[in-house]
């Protein structure tokens, strides 16, 4: 019995659906709040791989192979930010980050 | 039947361990859930024969990236229990929104026209064919391009990483080579005529 494209998908959305009650839970966190955007790229790209399978197509992996760039150069930037951020204020509370009253 | 078995472990283990991820208090913990995640979904990316990707999953993101996490995580002094006020008031707002999402793509995704009837599992590729190879071909002329400005990205993220944490501390001493190699004699040096002594 083979598995269907259903299911992936299926199993895609379960995944982005969690990482988006992760960042709604997690609103004080911001390290899970990165962690929730790594699940959320995840999600995404089993959605293009399951479909590049399906359809017989490379082009869905390769546009994984740069989801993967971008998402490790976002996970890098986006650390140094908190570093800087720690280092000014000695806290990662997004309570506290608070100085451009958005 | 074995591989829809795999399937179902494998898809049940990455839905555990992705809310283990947004619900456990220590975020240490979510880390190396996160790293489980990435794991078990390597092992569906593997059933959909993308292979070079499900390595390039395990080697870049658990073996670069999760460590970064964790390296980062480890070195902040955090504290949780300030981290934590707000879960249990966010809580049904999460899941209820989490629900609505789900249940919307669900609505799109569960319909006929991708079920197995008019969408066939391909025909497994025979031993001989290489994923790596024929990702490599299309990388390679086609997207060459992309690729190269993909490597462009890379540099930045490395550039704005190394320039946003880099500290020049005052007061701390530091050779300047530069300075060293342009020294001239004049610099250096002084000659002064003074009368002998006797």
């Amino acid at each position: 019995m083979a598995i269907a494209l259903n299911h992936y998908l299926v199993l895609a959305a379960i995944l982005f659906s969690i990482s988006i009650a992760g960042i709604i839970i997690n609103r004080k966190n911001l390290i899970v709040l990165l962690m929730s955007i790594e699940l959320m790229l995840l999600a995404v790209n089993i959605n293009f791989i399951a479909f590049s399978h399906y359809l017989n197509d490379l082009a869905g992996q390769v546009f994984v192979f740069f989801i993967l760039t971008v998402a490790a150069a976002e996970a890098a930037i986006g650390l140094a930010i908190l570093i800087v951020l720690f280092r000014n204020k000695q806290s990662i509370n997004m309570a506290d980050i608070n100085e451009m009253k958005g | 039947m074995l591989e829809s078995l795999i399937f179902y472990f494998f898809a049940s283990l990455t839905v555990i361990s992705a809310a283990t991820v947004v619900t456990v208090r220590n975020p240490v913990h979510s880390a190396l859930f996160l790293v489980l995640t990435f794991f078990s979904t390597a092992f569906i990316w593997m059933l959909l024969e993308a292979e070079f990707l499900a390595i390039s999953l395990v080697l870049v993101y658990v073996g670069a990236v999760m460590v970064l996490f964790l390296f980062v995580v480890m070195m902040l002094d955090i504290n949780i229990a300030r981290i934590r006020e707000g879960f249990i008031k966010f809580l049904p707002v999460g899941i209820a929104l989490a629900l609505v999402m789900f249940g919307l793509i669900y609505y799109v995704v569960s319909g006929d026209q991708f079920s197995l009837e008019s969408m066939p599992a391909p025909v497994a590729k025979s031993a001989e064919y290489s994923n790596t190879k024929e990702l490599g071909m299309v990388l390679y002329t086609e997207y060459v391009f992309a690729f190269e400005i993909a490597a462009v990205i890379l540099l930045v993220a490395i550039i704005a990483a190394i320039s946003l944490t880099l500290r020049r501390r005052p007061g701390t001493r530091y050779q300047n080579p530069s300075v060293q190699m342009k020294v001239q004699k004049q610099d250096r040096l002084r000659i002064i005529k003074m009368e002998a002594e006797k």
